[in-house]
């Protein structure tokens, strides 16, 4: 009865049907069990997820699937599994949050699944269609999340900003998008590069390519389009943040690289000035716009503005080694999030938790332990070798200067010099300051993120040759 | 200039005749549905019922509308006139409307459409414009609170029948009415091996949604017990509080003629349409006109009936039935509808 | 092309959509604002018949028409938005909207003047309609639909539930202290449970 095109279909995109299939059921459990079982549902999702994630590694094969509408390759497997690790930390983390912030609905999980289900998509999208669909579902499923804390004006606020700058990206997106597909009559990905590589570059083409930039820009919070990010993160709940910095950038980032070496691939001269501009622009930003920051969540929100700069460098060369090392950077800046957030997560007094810079004063002396792993994170969000940060830029910038973008390597160096003061003022807070009253003792599993992101920041070096391997092949997909 | 006539004039004249044949007829036919509604009314509660205009009271309805149209308008002087006057007439041209599809016989329609039934549907679900429009005009507060009611249990109630029209539309494969109609010729009855009689019409097949069909009927076109909408002890008369004469009449006839269209749906979708209900010889010398109008009016009577019987449901009970119960068992009989038909292969 | 009889249509309907489209935004009264929108939707229905797309015309009724329509109008009666208070501010904002309106303009003319960006742009249609008389509209869509593009059906559906999760987690509160009315409790009572009956000795009371 199921045709062998379908069964094949299905084979492939098993793991996003097991997160659909299980977010639905979770959805029915939770209205059914009343609002009690809410950590139970956490436990459920986190576990679909990585069922969904052992089932992707070791079952899913190369191949396209739904006429061309879904495609698996090791690209897409990769940040499909970066997507997922980032999506099931986040649930672990808020469990705590949860139970201590009166944030225990079951709709969280549920919504990061299918938000997740989203991520998953958008990566493996080889259609215009499919690639706008599964951004809407991720979207749709982050603007609910932000301003989930209905209560909280400032993350009604957050979840409302970021709706309705989404909703004015999205429409920019889909106007690229028609005009792609009136220009070359295709969506699927394939498609659009014969065609462009058989006829000719016209303006109404590059008109497409740009407002899809544009709209995908906005995704991964790339400046001029970042307005969104610092109030977003400063007003959603923490957990919310944490999942906003981490899985999302990974989907995003994934399909900027997978639209423009796939589908736009013969106009690389025009995207690579596009590229190149957004990039300089957010580590500018980054840099710049982080130093008079008071609270620590809207730190990290021009940090990340930065990272997705510097990340931008790789794949403006262009180049297998410019991909490459966009994948390396994107693993990396996982982990350190993962890992920031994770002590964010932890900055708890008794009266609540807290978020401004100030409270970290003398933490070196309060909780040591805390203080030294942040300061490991720290310095390699900066970029200070031998950590892990270090070795992200180093792919990227050092793949640029291969492909002969001196001033962009350059304006990068430069702005991560600046960024470093920022992430050195806080190290310095810490061990350099009065104390200014200690934080409680972290939860376990706050603890343990924080403890393997450290780990992984300071012993990148031991790692790096297998996962630059494993980058490469990811990156071979291209090229 | 003769090209031009054959083109387009003889055609345009002929579906002209064939609407005011069919406009004729109807508009009786309600006359004396009103006049039956009434009597059967009368006899569930030991009442003689109209009797005195003409033999047995049959001309009833007739001077009924002769008074109607000889009494002076009333336009409240708070209405927003214009829709005042537009709600009546949407009311009675959209229900008079939706008949142009129904086929009365065989190849006795004014236009057999390929979505039929669809336009059936969409002409139905626009019916609610009447009510809220005449609710809002009369810029007064029983008439605006009917019109809130009807605008969410009418908009409630179309998505179960919607649901209801998908699993007949799935055993049938088609959007065309007659289609439909013939699709009836052989189901179960003919499987079991009988000869072509009423058992093969979709009611027994689909008996859960027949039955959902006729109560999601009955609030789609206000009836008891969902006239939450006029509700004369609690709004008065809902939406018509403010309306007199010639327009007050409209709305009551676009009333009727929506619940007879109804009935003629369920006709179509569950009874067989014209149809004998046992295709051997008696039956089958009597023309299908007969026999729609048969099973209509039967449908038609239980719907009276209805009235008669059932107290008026609380709005909340409404709600409740329409979302809560109608829309779980509709979406369930349309998933186990589908599969049984691919599983036997019974599809079309 | 359109001839004849067709083009009459077309103009009449086309004609009407543009003018109730103007009165839209013309209109004093709000509540008829939305009826002169609910008559560009039937416009718009009646140009789609012509063109063949009949299932797309009744969807159109069904859904815009006959649900989100009836939601519109009942949020503009019961707002009871005062206009001439709208309109005061209206003249501040007017260089913004004519800066949308700029660059609308500047869109659409990127995409007719696509014509003569690139000329053999017509010839790129990706999957024309089939002859109506072979297969009818309504079947071709779901030929397509369920088959070639399943797949972002199914992604359209799960946006749909998210979006209705999303409304439901924003905006339910549950009231404390709200009687509820139980209906299988009530259909499970039966005599025993609802009536006690008791020897009253006279005189006396219970």
């Amino acid at each position: 009865m199921m045709t062998a095109d379908l069964a094949t279909s299905l084979s492939l995109a098993a793991p996003e049907l097991i997160v659909a299939v299980g977010a639905i059921v979770l959805l029915m459990l939770g209205v059914f069990s009343g609002p009690k079982a809410s950590s139970t549902i956490t436990g459920l999702a986190v576990a679909i997820l990585i069922g969904a994630l052992a089932w992707m590694v070791f079952f899913v094969d190369d191949g396209k699937a739904f006429n061309g509408a879904f495609t698996s390759d090791p690209f897409a497997r990769l940040m499909k599994l970066l997507a997922l690790i980032g999506s099931v930390v986040t649930l672990v983390m808020s469990v705590g949050f949860a139970k201590a912030e009166k944030f225990d609905k079951f709709e969280f999980p549920v919504l990061v699944m299918l938000s997740t289900l989203g991520m998953m998509l958008m990566i493996s999208a080889d259609d215009t269609l499919s690639l706008y669909l599964g951004l809407e579902l991720q979207s749709l499923a982050l603007y609910v999340v932000a301003a989930f804390n209905r209560d909280s004006v400032r993350s009604t606020e957050a979840g409302l900003k970021y709706f309705v700058l989404g909703a004015l990206s999205s429409g920019m997106l889909l106007y690229g998008i028609s005009l792609v597909y009136g220009f070359t009559g295709h969506t699927g990905f394939v498609a659009i590069a014969d065609t462009i590589a058989n006829g000719d570059r016209n303006l109404g083409l590059i008109f497409g390519l740009v407002f899809i930039l544009a709209g995908l820009a906005f995704k991964i919070s790339a400046v001029p389009f970042h307005m969104w990010t610092p109030d977003v993160y400063e007003g959603a709940p923490t957990p919310v943040t944490a999942f906003f910095a981490a899985a999302p950038k990974m989907a995003a980032m994934a399909l900027v690289v997978r639209v423009v070496s796939e589908a736009f691939a013969p106009m690389h001269s025009d995207w690579q000035q596009v590229i190149v501009f957004i990039s300089i622009a957010s580590m500018v930003l980054g840099a710049f716009g982080a130093i008079g920051q008071r609270n620590i969540k809207r730190l990290m929100a021009y940090s990340s503005i930065g990272h997705m700069g510097y990340a931008l460098v790789g794949l403006a060369a262009g180049t297998l080694a410019g991909v490459q090392g966009v994948v390396i950077y994107m693993i990396i800046y996982l982990a350190m999030t993962l890992g920031t957030f994770a002590f964010i997560l932890a900055m708890r007094r008794k009266e609540g938790n807290v978020e401004q810079i100030d409270d970290l004063a003398g933490l070196s002396s309060t909780n040591p332990v805390m203080a030294t792993i942040l300061t490991i994170l720290m310095f390699s969000l900066a970029g200070i070798p031998p950590l892990a940060g270090f070795w992200a830029k180093w792919s990227v910038f050092l793949a640029a200067m291969e492909a002969n973008l001196f001033a962009l390597a350059v304006i990068g160096v430069l702005a991560s010099v600046v960024g470093a003061y920022y992430y050195l003022r806080i190290i310095k807070i810490m061990w350099f300051d009065e104390p200014a009253g200690g934080l409680q003792p972290v939860a376990g599993e706050l603890g343990l993120v924080l403890g393997l992101s450290g780990l992984f920041t300071l012993l990148y070096i031991v790692v790096a040759g297998p996962i630059g391997a494993v980058a490469q092949t990811a990156a071979r997909t291209f090229f | 200039m003769e090209l031009f006539f054959d083109t387009y004039v003889w055609p345009a004249l002929l579906i002209v005749i064939q609407s005011l044949a069919l406009l004729v007829i109807l508009l009786i036919y309600v006359a004396y549905i009103i006049y039956a509604d009434r009597k059967i009314w009368a006899a569930v509660q030991a009442r003689r019922g109209p009797n005195v205009v003409g033999p047995w009271g049959l001309l009833q309805s007739f001077a009924d509308m002769l008074k109607f149209i000889v009494k002076e308008p009333v336009i409240p002087s708070g209405a927003n006139k214009s829709v005042f006057l537009l709600a009546p007439l949407v009311s009675a041209v959209l229900a008079l409307a939706a008949w142009a599809v129904i086929p009365v016989a065989d190849g006795w329609v004014v236009a057999s459409i390929n979505v039929g039934i669809l336009y059936v549907f969409a002409i139905s679900s626009l019916e609610v414009y009447g009510v809220i429009m005449g609710g809002w005009a009369s810029n007064s507060k029983y008439p605006f609170l009917g019109a809130l009611r009807s605008a969410a249990q009418m908009v409630s109630y179309e998505v179960s029948i919607g649901f209801v029209i998908v699993t007949v539309l799935l055993c049938v494969g088609s959007l065309n009415l007659s289609d439909i109609v013939l699709s009836q010729g052989d189901g179960l009855g003919t499987r079991l091996g009988l000869p072509n009689s009423f058992l093969d019409w979709h009611w027994l097949g689909l008996f859960p949604m027949f039955v959902i069909f006729f109560i999601s009927a009955l609030a789609e076109t206000n009836r008891p017990p969902f006239d939450l909408v006029e509700a004369e002890s609690e709004l008065v008369a809902g939406h018509m509080v403010e309306y007199s004469s010639g327009p007050y009449m409209l709305f009551m006839l676009s009333e009727y003629v929506a619940i007879c269209l109804m009935s003629a749906l369920a006709t179509v979708l569950f009874l067989g349409g014209w149809l004998p209900p046992i295709a051997v010889a008696p039956f089958t010398w009597v023309p299908g006109v007969v026999w729609f109008v048969l099973k209509a009016s039967a449908v038609f009577f239980m719907i009276s009936l209805v009235k008669a019987f059932v107290p008026r449901y609380r709005y909340d009970q409404l709600m409740r039935l329409g979302w809560k119960v109608f829309l779980p068992i509709s979406i369930f009989m349309v998933v186990a509808t589908a599969f049984v038909l691919k599983l036997t292969g019974w599809s079309a | 092309m359109l001839t004849g009889l067709a083009a009459a249509f077309f103009y009449l309907f086309a004609l009407i959509a543009v003018a109730s489209a103007v009165m839209v935004i013309a209109a004093r009264n709000p509540v008829h604002s939305v009826l002169f929108l609910i008559l560009t939707f039937f416009n718009a229905a009646a140009l789609f018949l012509l063109t063949g797309a009949e299932f797309l015309a009744m969807i159109l009724l069904v859904v815009y028409v006959g649900a989100v329509a009836v939601l519109f109008l009942f949020v503009v009666m019961m707002l009871d938005v005062d206009f001439a208070e709208l309109k005061a501010g209206a003249l501040q904002y007017a260089p913004i909207g004519a800066l949308v309106g700029i660059i609308l303009v500047a869109e659409l003319a990127v995409v007719l003047g696509g014509y003569a960006l690139s000329p053999n742009v017509a010839a790129s249609v990706a999957e024309p309609m089939r002859d109506l008389a072979e297969r009818h509209n309504t079947a071709q869509l779901g030929d397509i639909l369920y088959t070639d593009y399943v797949y972002a059906f199914q992604i359209a559906g799960l946006v749909l539930l998210v979006a209705m999760i999303g409304a439901i987690v924003l905006t339910l509160r549950h009231k404390e202290g709200v009687k509820r009315q139980v209906i299988a409790d009530q259909v499970a009572r039966d005599h025993r449970t609802a009536i006690e009956v008791r020897k009253v000795e006279s005189g006396k009371g219970i």
